[in-house]
């Protein structure tokens, strides 16, 4: 039995577009540009780790490993990055990095944070 | 008749003349050739320091004569917060780790002596009057420990677990005479002695600190422990000439009340904050440095400065005060003219200037520049860069004449 060419076209179509709509469900945040992600991972790993730690596995603040994080809600994370916690070093980040971004950051660190590349070296 | 057949050595014999020339084959061709050959030449270390590459796990072993690079020691864990104390006899570097990680470096041979893993998570340490015993401070699971400086055998440790049961983070760990030690409880707002006289078994006493110490300074006369605050606007202060007494607050309420500024990171203090009978204190929460007399423990000045002060340290001739700064403001570096109390010099010197480390008499300075992946030298008197060297992502700058001084 032949499958008519449009048919198959149609097929192809619709497989190509649920697979992407799923992986968006999987990945829901948007991401940044790739040189800002870049710079956001350096500032994660460097200087959110001078209080968590360069392998984000704890220090003055709390460890920020996926084992840890993996009870708390998204949004509480989010919430901390944005606002900080009072009564605690936890500054507020908001205007170094936005909401999204802080979005972006929490999802990386719950599905385990990416290795830092450093910065383009200096003009 | 003579026979021509050749002589024929007994094997022992032969093995007596083989072995020795294996021995010098092998030994001509171990590894790190420079710095060993340096130590054939009977170098000293006075001039030597350690840089920590912190993402990398390694410590560069520098010449601070040669403004060279000597060798690198790898597989020290991880190096985040990484901190560094010397033997008396400076041969020695122990590099203390974030991840509770000991390690005592011999700094000729350019390779670890000894290594343990002490704890989950630690902060840095101090070494004894006496050079003997090395300890060091922990955030998880808390507490304090000595080791044998020679051997980094385990000989005591301090709990630092509270009446209601809270466990505190140490900081600000400083070494006193007589073998003692003096920290500060991050939760519980205390400062401990804890003397190691006997080193198997320390005795402990406890005083009021104040709100969430993050950092602590002894004087280089072992007299005065001065504690930051984060948690309240001033900072607890011990004169150990009369411990009886226990600690007070100095420049309390030097925030008058203002909403505080974001600390992106917490600054650090050491001996090095204390020139010509004033104390040179980083505000938390403003762009200050704060200006203390240290007979009458007022304040007499604070100057402004670019952002979140980390380090604020005296050149060692104690004439100007240099000063670097939390994220996001860390390519930045100001100079304070300590007569006139106002700020002489605004410089850039690189991204992510870390630390800072004067040569002992202040005619240098090196700048960890961690985000260009260099170290800078800079001459004091100038404010120009002489040079530059090569370093992975580097932090702390240590030279041996730490070695000397309490404190540190």
């Amino acid at each position: 039995m032949r499958i008519p060419p449009l048919l198959g076209h149609v097929a192809a179509f619709i497989a190509a577009a649920l697979l992407l709509a799923n992986a968006q469900a999987a990945d829901s945040v948007p991401a940044p540009s790739a040189e800002r992600a870049r710079e956001l991972i350096h500032i994660v790993r460097q200087d959110c780790g001078s209080c968590h730690g360069l392998k984000l596995a704890g220090g003055l603040g709390p460890a920020l490993t996926p084992d840890v994080l993996a009870d708390k809600p998204a949004e509480s994370l989010v919430a901390t990055v944005v606002s900080g916690r009072p009564g605690t070093p936890m500054p507020p980040f908001l205007g170094i990095v936005t909401e999204a971004e802080a979005e972006w950051i929490v999802a990386q660190l719950l599905q385990g944070f990416p290795a830092d590349a450093g910065l383009p070296p200096a003009r | 008749m003579n026979t021509s057949t050749p002589p024929r050595l007994a094997p022992p014999l032969l093995w007596a003349l083989v072995m020795p020339l294996m021995v010098w084959l092998l030994s001509a061709c171990s590894t790190q050739p420079a710095i060993q050959q340096a130590a054939a030449e009977l170098r000293g270390t006075g001039d030597l320091g350690v840089i920590i590459e912190r993402a990398d796990g390694r410590v560069q072993i520098v010449d601070s004569s040669a403004r060279s690079v000597l060798a690198t020691v790898e597989g020290l864990g991880d190096l985040s917060h990484a901190s560094v104390v010397f033997s008396r006899d400076a041969r020695y570097a122990y590099v203390f780790g974030r991840d509770g990680g000991l390690t005592k470096v011999d700094l000729l041979k350019a390779e670890i002596a000894a290594r343990v893993i002490q704890a989950g998570n630690a902060i840095g340490g101090s070494i004894s009057h006496d050079g003997k015993l090395v300890v060091v401070q922990n955030y998880d699971p808390g507490g304090i420990k000595a080791f044998d400086a020679e051997t980094l055998e385990l000989l005591a440790e301090v709990a630092t677990v509270t009446e209601d049961g809270t466990r505190s983070k140490v900081v600000g760990l400083a070494d006193l005479s007589g073998n003692r030690f003096i920290y500060s409880l991050f939760e519980a707002g205390e400062i401990w002695i804890s003397d190691f006289s006997n080193p198997r078994q320390p005795r402990t006493e406890r005083f009021l600190g104040g709100k969430q110490p993050y950092d602590a300074l002894v004087s280089g006369n072992g007299r005065y422990y001065i504690a930051g605050l984060f948690g309240e606007d001033g900072l607890a202060m011990m004169d150990l000439w009369h411990q009886e007494e226990g600690s007070r607050k100095i420049l309390s309420g030097y925030g008058k009340g203002e909403a505080p500024l974001p600390v992106y990171k917490m600054p650090h203090l050491r001996g090095w904050s204390l020139a010509g009978g004033r104390a040179y204190l980083p505000a938390i929460g403003r762009h200050e440095v704060l200006i203390v007399d240290t007979d009458s423990w007022q304040e007499v000045g604070r100057v402004a400065v670019k952002s979140q002060p980390v380090f604020v340290m005296a050149r060692p001739d104690g004439r100007e005060i240099w000063v670097n700064f939390a994220f996001p403001d860390n390519g930045w570096v100001q100079v304070i003219d300590t007569e006139r109390m106002e700020v002489s010099h605004t410089l850039q010197p690189g991204r992510g200037i870390l630390h800072m480390e004067f040569l002992s008499k202040g005619n240098e300075v090196w700048l960890s520049a961690r985000d260009d992946n260099k170290v800078w030298v800079y001459d004091t008197a100038s404010k120009q860069p002489i040079t530059s060297l090569d370093s992975a992502s580097p932090s702390g700058i240590f030279f041996t004449t730490r070695a000397g001084r309490s404190g540190f």
